[in-house]
């Protein structure tokens, strides 16, 4: 083939030279393994929908519980400390609860109040400020790389096709969904190559997206939460230090029962498939913290369901947190004791959880942390979390 | 270089198409501008209005299907007649995105089009609950695109009072502290600064221009009072308006409640010295390059304030600007517009989108479109989407529009157009030796297409 000039011996030449391109992406270099800026992970997964903690970790020992729940408390929840009990669709997370792999803070929220919006009660979570309207555009995530020297693109992951507004912001992040997988021929992809040589920048974005896809593809397919979580485990295995992905399903207003196992298999599946895939000398260093706008009301609906309420529950795993207790303060669940006579009374800020737990992973400090990651935010005592 | 057709399409429109004619000259893109809406006409799409009275019937069902009273048979039957607006509803909504499709596909004014995208990011919007979460296409319908060839304070005021605005940015909810309602025993809510905020910032002076956090405060008190019905229609609550006259930018606004001082401050801000600039900015960084000549912005300034704010005049200065024809392509189209290009490319007809199954609508448009970083209905924050090419020029967002152009065209048309003809109609001067080898090589049609469909010739402008 000599047409307009270019021979197949010349297009393999070029295509050659391309291929040592690959290994030359910033993302490659074995320069960025050194410079990790602390050796512990974080994963940070956002429960989209207003997960309903009252129902996950199931305050039985609270006199009031029953009565407020009398089609939702399904049989089978497997008691934790005698007093709080866990939902049955998470009872494969047991071994970990054992191991002090797994924990929850209870009675947690944003300062999110009254207006019970998904749209604004995630936006505020993942701003990580007191409320909106302050003009801030980055998360918290984000803003916690931005504090810290040596950050570089692969340091932290937006896994996934939804926004993940709490890392969005000036610091490097990478972006990968392992959906964008390449399903195009070897061929295809070399001719491609050729294409976009004339455009460094483009060129050079899909020479990493063939490494991000390369490093994904582990065998592993299965539906989109576990290979978020396998590639999550693969990149936190590698230079990666943070991980942050999605999970929606949790607006359960109605038929609770029925829809929240299926929400609750899912976050079991991911912590499992990440725990799978970091092997027990990474998960040792793993603090996996699942959270969400607000909690549902306390008493049940009449379509067996719970609507948006407030104060609500964090999860967390990985081997090095100090599991296997239920924190946060109890509020009870008397009329009197609810907020608004109708929600989990908040008696924490579940920002704080997160900056304790990134004050103990990452050692950046309390001032920091108060005034720059969660702008006016009060940590209070160290609730201890950290192994 | 200076004007080309070729030239006109690739930086002010969705890109060559092979069948429609482009534009002969600058003083012809301005007169299509100015003429009547021909693709809105062609391809109509629904506006506010039916998405309010959907809502309107499905509460009632909801709120039927909720009464303790409600014997179970009938509520479970209410819970699916609810469920069966919110479908119905769904279904339109491809509709929908087929229409907006067509009309940047077989348009002659496609930089009419081009405007209303870029003002609809500038005045980014969005329902927060149920189905007005997905009425940004009736609000761009409504509030933006009649204005685009007008003057920015009518564009400016019927995007800031639209309801989707009003409750996107929770003006909807502001109560002045003085007023009646703010004054009434019990009252729990207050001033909300949101709307003043970014009105301020984004749509109007531009973030770091000379104005304070009074004034701020001022504005978010002027604005009081705009609010919206149960059914989400405008509202003005005068009980909610904060009494006293407010100043803003050192103007005093009259202290009676009431929508005319709100409207003479918009015109005010409107045609201010920092609105120019910022909007001159933004024009030249969207449709030039992220750093544009600063003559360029000048003069486009210049032109603003010259015509009190005439939106055609500064697409005049756009148009016959040096830069504009002369400028490297070095920006990259957000994958919205990426889209479009193509499909304009591979010139899709009417029927096919009438005939696509929603399955399809999402699988071949809305899901890329996600994974390329730029979902269609769920706004990125009221800043907009990024203007910076490395926000798009992402391993993961190059990778998708590869893999889209690569495989959907071939499932979407009957028959693919062959490469070397589709080289020839849409990237004609812009072809390159590495191009055509490349399109011509690949052992399938569909492999040689989407190489076209991904080139930089296409993705950048």
């Amino acid at each position: 083939m000599t047409r307009n000039g270019y021979s197949r011996r010349q297009f393999l030449t070029r295509a050659g030279v391309i291929g040592c391109s690959i290994a030359a992406s910033p993302l490659f270099t074995p320069m960025s393994f050194a410079q990790a800026p602390w050796d512990k992970r974080l994963v940070v997964i956002i429960l989209r929908g207003g997960m309903d903690g009252l129902d996950v970790v199931r305050p039985v020992g609270d006199p009031a519980y029953a009565a407020l729940r009398p089609g939702i408390a399904t049989a089978g929840a497997q008691d934790l400390d005698g007093y709080y009990a866990l939902h049955p669709a998470l009872s494969g997370l047991l071994p970990l609860w054992q191991r002090g792999e797994l924990g929850f803070v209870h009675a947690v929220s944003t300062p999110y109040r009254d207006k019970r919006s998904h749209f604004d009660g995630q936006d505020l979570l993942e701003a990580g400020t007191a409320d909106l309207g302050q003009g801030v555009r980055d998360g918290w995530l984000n803003r916690l790389l931005q504090e810290i020297p040596g950050v570089e693109r692969d340091t932290a992951y937006a896994i996934g096709t939804t926004p993940l507004p709490v890392l969005d912001g000036p610091a490097p992040v990478a972006n990968w969904a392992p959906e964008a997988d390449l399903q195009i021929s070897p061929q295809a992809m070399r001719l491609a190559e050729m294409v976009m040589e004339e455009d460094p920048a483009l060129h050079a974005a899909l020479a990493e997206a063939q490494l991000l896809a390369e490093n994904g593809r582990d065998g592993k397919g299965g539906r989109a939460h576990r290979q978020i979580a396998h590639y999550a485990a693969g990149r936190l295995k590698a230079d990666a230090r943070i991980a942050a992905f999605s999970l929606g399903g949790w607006d359960t207003h109605r038929a609770q029962h029925r829809v929240l196992p299926r929400s609750l298999a899912t976050l079991q599946e991911s912590i499992l498939a990440l725990r799978d895939g970091l092997g027990a000398d990474i998960w040792g260093k793993t603090t996996v913290l699942a959270m969400t706008e607000f909690g549902r009301t306390a008493r049940e609906n009449g379509a067996g369901g719970t609507d948006h309420g407030t104060g609500g529950l964090a999860i967390l795993a990985g081997g090095a947190i100090r599991g296997g207790q239920v924190s946060g303060r109890w509020p009870g669940l008397e009329e009197g004791d609810l907020y608004q006579r109708r929600d989990l009374m908040p008696t924490g800020d579940v920002r704080a959880v997160a900056a304790w737990l990134i004050r103990g992973m990452t050692g950046v400090d309390r001032a920091t942390l108060e005034n720059r990651v969660f702008p006016g935010l009060e940590m209070g005592n160290d609730p201890k979390l950290l192994a | 270089m200076g004007f080309s057709p070729h030239l006109a399409e690739r930086r002010f429109g969705y890109g060559r198409s092979p069948v429609i004619p482009a534009p002969e000259s600058t003083a012809a893109m301005l007169d299509t501008l100015r003429g009547p809406d021909l693709m809105a006409e062609r391809f109509p799409v629904p506006g506010f209005r039916p998405i309010q009275d959907a809502h309107i019937v499905k509460s009632r069902f909801d709120s039927f299907a909720k009464k303790p009273t409600t014997p179970a048979d009938q509520a479970e039957d209410a819970r699916r007649k609810s469920d069966a607006i919110v479908h119905d509803f769904l279904r339109q909504r491809f509709d929908t995105f087929g229409q907006l499709e067509l009309r940047r596909i077989h348009g002659r004014d496609s930089f009419r089009e081009r405007l209303i995208a870029f003002w609809a990011d500038h005045f980014t919007a969005q329902g927060k609950a149920g189905l007005f979460k997905l009425a940004i296409p009736a609000y761009v319908e409504e509030a933006v695109r009649p204005h685009v060839n007008g003057h920015f304070s009518d564009l400016l005021a019927a995007c800031i009072m639209h309801p989707v605005m009003l409750e996107y940015l929770d003006q909807s909810t502001s109560i002045g502290p003085n007023s009646k309602r703010g004054q009434r025993k019990g009252n729990r809510r207050g001033l909300n600064e949101n709307l003043a905020r970014e009105l301020l910032e984004l749509h109007t002076l531009g973030v770091g221009a000379a104005y304070s956090q009074a004034d701020v405060r001022e504005m978010a008190e002027l604005l009081t009072g705009l609010s919206r019905t149960r059914d989400y229609s405008f509202a003005f609550r005068k009980g909610w308006a904060e009494p006293g006259s407010e100043t803003i930018l050192g103007k005093s606004y009259d202290g009676r409640p009431g929508l005319a001082p709100i409207r003479d401050a918009l015109r005010d801000l409107a045609l201010h010295p920092d609105t120019a600039a910022h909007l001159a900015r933004k024009l030249a960084v969207h449709f030039i390059s992220d750093n544009p000549p600063e003559r360029t912005i000048a003069r486009l300034t210049q032109a603003y304030l010259d015509s009190e704010g005439d939106l055609m005049a500064l697409y005049e200065a756009l148009l016959t600007d040096p830069a504009s024809w002369d400028a490297p392509f070095t920006n990259i189209r957000p994958p919205q517009e990426y889209m479009s290009t193509a499909l304009r490319a591979l010139a899709v007809q009417a029927d096919r989108f009438a005939t696509l199954e929603p399955k399809e609508t999402r699988r071949w448009f809305l899901r890329p479109l996600k994974i390329m970083g730029q979902d269609w209905d769920r706004v990125s924050g009221p800043d907009g989407w990024p203007e910076a090419d490395s926000a798009w020029v992402t391993p993961q967002g190059v990778a998708a529009r590869l893999d889209w152009a690569v495989n959907v065209p071939a499932r979407l048309l009957p028959e693919l157009p062959d490469p070397q003809t589709l080289l020839e109609d849409v990237i004609g001067p812009d072809v390159t030796e590495p191009l055509e080898f490349a399109a011509t090589a690949a052992e399938t049609r569909a492999v040689g297409v989407g190489l076209i469909l991904a080139s930089p010739a296409l993705q950048r402008r």
